[in-house]
Order: C-alpha cells, then sequence, then structure tokens
C-alpha cells in the first residue's frame, strides 16, 4: 500500500496532504491509498481526508495530543510495517521533514526529501529536488522496498476527491515514552491565509523602515489583495516581525502565483525561498537592487508613495 | 561530558554554481563551514566556557578539502576534530550511520548539527543520527542552557516556537539567532595546526554509498519578463502595474 501521514492545523485538513495525494498519483506506484491521521480527537479530519483516499487509519490517542517527531515516526512506522507499504508520504513542513528522516532510519528505507516532481522508474523512484539554496535542480533516484518521501509545500496541485470515500478504520498504536518536555508554545495566529498555502504573498524588508510602517504599508496592502504577509531575515533580526513570517533559507519557502517584494534588496538566502514564485513582483527606489534581476515586474520608485498609491487603487 | 559538533563544507552563499556534465562543480568556489554548523561550533564552546566540562570534537565527513573547515572550527576553539575522509556521494540517512557510530565510540552525550545543510538542502541528518541513537532531537533551536544534565532552550516549529526541556544525550539542531560565531583570531589559528585532526576511513563504518542516487544537477534559470515600470508618477505606475498583474500574469487580486 501507499501510506501518507495527513497534515493539519488548526483542526482543518492542509493543502499539504491534498498536493502529497497528488505526488502519489504522479508517483506511478500501485496499491491502495492509505491515508494515516494521527492526534488526539482526530474525527474530522479523518473525514476530511477520507473522499480523496481509498482507506483512513485512524490512530486517535491521548498521547497524540499533539505533534512530538519520536511518537509520530514510531506511529508511522508501525502502520507501515503492518500495512506492509512500499512508499510513505509525507509532509515537507519542518515536522514532516524531522520525523520523516526517523522513519527511514525505523524502516532502513532512503528518503527523497521535499521532491517537487516524482516519476516511477521500474521499481525505483526518480524525483526532483532543490539543492544549494535553491539554484540547482537535482534529479535523484532510490530503489529499496520501502521509500520515504517528503513533499515540498506547494510543488503538487492538490488532488481532486475520489467517487466514493474511503473507509475509516482505527488502529491501536504502540508508542515509545517522549523524552521531551514541551514547556512552553507560542503559536503565532493570523486571521490571514497561511505563508506556504497563499496565493499571493507581500513581503516587506528593511527598507520598509519601521514595525509602524509595516504594519500600515504592508499588512495593508496585504488585506486588501488577500495575501499573506512574509518578511526578510534582517526585518525578523530587527524584531519588527515574528519569525513565522520569515522568507528564506532560515525561514519559509514559499511558490506562490505572485510575490510582491517591497523594500526589499534580494539576497541569496532570501531568494533561495521565493525564487520559484511564478510571478515576481519588486517595488525598490534603488534600480541596481539585485531583487530587480529576478523580477517580472518591478516599479523603480519610493515605496512609501507607491505602496498608498497600490492600497488606493485595491482599495474594497 | 563530550560534544560532537558536525562541520560541513558548503559554497559561500554568494558563490557562483558551476554545472559540468550534469553535476555541480566545485572547483574554484569559495568553501567554507556551513553556516548553520557555525551555529554549533560556537554553542559548543559557550556551553564549555559556560562551566560544563566538556571537550568539544568536531566531525567531518567529506572529501580531502574538509580539513579546511575542521581547522576553521579547530581555530575557533574546539579540542580536536575527525575527519572521516569520503569522496563520493552520501545522503544524509545514510551519513548519519557514520555520525552515528562515531558518537558511540566516543561516548558523546550532546550532538550539534545544522538544522539544515546549504549543499543538500536537507533537514534530515540530525533527525537521522538521533533516530540511529535512540536520542530524542530538538530541531531549529534558538536558545540553549545546560543545567546539570538538562537542556533547557526554544526551538521554532511550524506554528511558531516552543520552550523545552531534554536529559542527556540529544541531538540539537543549530540556527540563526542562536549566537553570533566568533571570528578565529591569528593566536587561535596558529594553535589550531598543532591540535589533533584525526583522519579516518569510510570503509571503516560499514558504508559502502548512498542509496539516494544522484542523476543530474542541472540549473534552470526562469527567464523573467523584467518589466519595470517608472514609478515618478505613483498612481500611474500602481494601476499599470496592477492592470499588468491581472491581465498578463492573470494573478487573482
Amino acid at each position: 500500500m501507499i501510506l501518507i501521514v495527513a497534515e493539519y492545523s488548526g483542526g482543518k485538513l492542509a493543502k499539504s496532504t491534498l498536493e502529497m495525494v497528488a505526488a502519489a498519483h504522479a508517483s506511478g506506484r500501485e496499491g491502495p491509498l492509505t491515508a494515516l491521521v494521527l492526534g488526539q480527537g482526530v474525527a474530522s479530519i479523518a473525514d476530511e481526508v477520507a473522499p480523496y483516499v481509498d482507506q483512513v487509519l485512524v490512530g486517535d490517542d491521548a498521547r497524540l495530543a499533539s505533534y512530538n517527531p519520536e511518537l509520530w515516526a514510531a506511529a508511522t512506522a508501525q502502520i507501515a510495517s503492518e500495512g506492509e507499504a512500499h512508499t510513505v508520504f509525507v509532509a515537507g513542513s519542518r515536522a514532516g521533514r524531522e520525523f520523516s528522516a526517523r522513519v527511514a532510519v525505523k524502516l532502513d528505507a532512503p528518503l527523497l526529501e521535499d521532491v517537487i516532481s516524482l516519476e516511477g522508474a521500474g521499481s525505483a523512484l526518480r524525483a526532483q529536488r532543490y539543492t544549494y539554496l535553491a539554484r540547482v535542480t537535482e534529479t535523484v533516484e532510490a530503489d529499496a522496498p520501502v521509500l520515504i518521501v517528503s513533499v515540498k509545500p506547494g510543488a503538487f496541485p492538490a488532488a481532486e476527491p475520489q467517487a466514493t470515500a474511503g473507509e475509516q478504520y482505527d488502529v491501536d498504536l504502540e508508542l515509545p515514552a517522549s523524552r521531551v518536555r514541551i514547556t512552553g508554545k507560542t503559536v503565532e495566529k493570523s486571521s490571514r491565509v497561511p505563508l506556504a498555502e497563499a496565493d499571493v504573498v507581500v513581503t516587506g524588508g528593511r527598507g520598509v523602515g519601521s514595525p509602524e510602517r509595516f504594519a500600515e504599508l504592508i499588512e495593508t496592502l496585504a488585506d486588501n489583495i488577500g495575501a499573506g504577509v512574509g518578511a526578510t531575515r534582517a526585518v525578523v533580526d530587527a524584531g519588527w516581525r515574528p519569525y513565522s513570517e520569515q522568507v528564506g533559507q532560515t525561514g519559509k519557502t514559499v511558490a506562490p502565483q505572485a510575490y510582491i517584494a517591497v523594500g526589499v534588496s534580494g539576497a541569496v538566502q532570501h531568494m533561495s525561498g521565493m525564487g520559484k514564485s511564478k510571478y515576481i513582483v519588486a517595488v525598490n527606489k534603488d534600480p541596481e537592487a539585485p531583487i530587480f534581476k529576478v523580477a517580472d515586474y518591478g516599479i523603480v520608485g519610493d515605496l512609501n508613495v507607491i505602496v498608498p498609491a497600490l492600497i488606493e487603487a485595491t482599495r474594497r | 561530558m563530550k560534544i560532537l559538533t558536525l562541520v560541513r563544507q558548503v559554497p559561500d552563499g554568494e558563490a557562483r554554481i558551476r554545472i559540468q556534465n550534469g553535476a555541480v562543480d566545485l572547483e574554484g568556489a569559495t568553501l567554507v563551514i556551513d553556516g548553520m554548523d557555525e551555529y554549533g561550533v560556537e554553542e559548543a564552546l559557550r556551553l564549555r566556557e559556560g562551566g560544563a566540562d566538556a571537550e568539544v570534537v568536531a566531525v567531518g565527513v567529506g572529501p580531502k578539502r574538509t580539513e579546511d573547515a575542521l581547522r576553521t572550527a579547530l581555530a575557533m576553539g574546539a579540542d580536536r576534530a575527525i575527519h572521516v575522509e569520503a569522496d563520493g556521494a552520501l545522503d544524509p540517512v545514510t551519513l548519519s550511520k557514520v555520525i552515528a557510530q562515531i558518537a558511540q565510540e566516543e561516548g558523546a552525550d550532546l550532538i550539534l548539527v545544522g538544522s539544515q545543510q546549504a549543499d543538500w538542502d536537507s533537514q534530515a541528518l540530525g533527525p537521522a543520527t538521533a533516530e540511529r541513537l535512540g536520542w530524542p532531537q530538538l530541531t531549529w533551536t534558538n536558545q540553549l542552557s545546560l543545567e546539570g544534565q538538562t537542556l533547557k532552550g526554544r526551538h521554532d516549529v511550524d506554528e511558531g516556537n516552543e520552550s523545552f526541556e531534554v536529559d542527556l544525550p540529544a541531538v540539537i539542531g543549530t540556527q540563526q539567532g542562536l549566537n553570533e560565531p566568533r571570528y578565529p583570531t591569528l593566536p587561535n589559528i596558529m594553535k589550531a595546526k598543532k591540535k589533533e585532526l584525526r583522519k579516518d576511513d569510510l570503509g571503516k563504518y560499514g558504508v559502502s554509498g548512498a542509496r539516494v542516487r544522484t542523476v543530474e544537477s542541472t540549473i534552470q534559470v526562469r527567464q523573467r519578463m523584467n518589466k519595470l515600470i517608472d514609478g515618478k508618477d505613483p498612481q500611474q505606475a500602481a494601476s499599470e502595474l496592477l492592470n499588468l498583474l491581472r491581465n498578463e500574469a492573470k494573478v487573482n487580486l
């Protein structure tokens, strides 16, 4: 069977789960498509994913009330072994890339990490992925009885539901005791569309000037056009914006339809997080800024007058 | 206690990447310690300076030139280094086999490793090493302290951040914000030349090759349209941009 570890957030199935389903279809691998839902009180997640797969295995367990890499890896490896899965799909989120590596070791399986395309090649699987700060596209291949694949967010289109919803089954899990104690958690909530799922992203750089101007210009423009908000590392380091908004090598990777970079110079580390956006827009007063070299559309001018004009023109 | 700090040698972020015969060719590129690993070296030194009775061992697996990155770690203050010479490509999960064996032989209590490697763009090495050792791991750590045998810290997760406590042994993934790595001073660079840098053979670790094979590498430079709009008249520029986005790029705004 093909096993997909469902990802969800805030009680809702994440887009990444449907992207994994699409990746599984693209892989040409055979066997029933099975979703594994791990957590506590996840009946609604199981219902949400059921239309997209042949069956749903539900591991509802109090010990899984919050994500933990050791527990998620143990549960995934157990179900993959019991169900004789030959391919295991995990989301390419931070959590997914973390526990998928542990699953690979547990099952003595090669890991195709953060893939952007997949192709079956006999018993092998061939994938493409980005390397060298997303400057190189690498084609990799692995051939083994079990393969683990993490799927880069946004690389595959979300799958469509099937004609009939998959049956649901409860599973019993043998879980280890976690050795990590989580003593506090800060969830950076936003009413906006999550950065990794946004079709349009507006990102502000140091050139925006201050946290107040950031809110006034970047947030307002983003809200007017229904976009997610991003920030550069310099802005996050300066404490203007939360880390969860950081785009780049050490932050999030995004590939929206349109990426609007305001007051962003375009350092390599930043480009590695947004360079695969379909259309890149830059607003910067410095015509020599590196961001213009990768931009489809650019406005050379003072963002303090350009952005208000954009806000005015998009006011709803 | 013993701290292993893993060091990978990667091209500098600004270095030009060349492809030769379908493979990345680093000939002539400026190579440095991976920035995320450098936070790990620095953190190991700070734990030692903070009073932990610790030996800091830098470990590198890679071709002969990896020695340069290890010498940098020694010049920063690591006590000694282990270099496992490996010319062929290894994937991170396979490499974790080597690291786990070194950790066992050395009786390590703590492994520090960059949360993502700038050559592979992989996040697997830390977690895979931890799994092989049966240890817990925390990735994307940006705050760390040691109290007795307990590490306390904070790390980033998908939705924000978490404070954690974990007893040694453990693997910690490092990243920006954890510290400011020091520059090696000239006297320390001189001293580093005399420090032990042990050479090991990959064959000793029972690893024959990568299980994920690289078939081809390419640089696909997407042609961007580079349509520049003069911003002298902001209203005009704004409406021109929105027009292009809506009608040419067909973005739903």
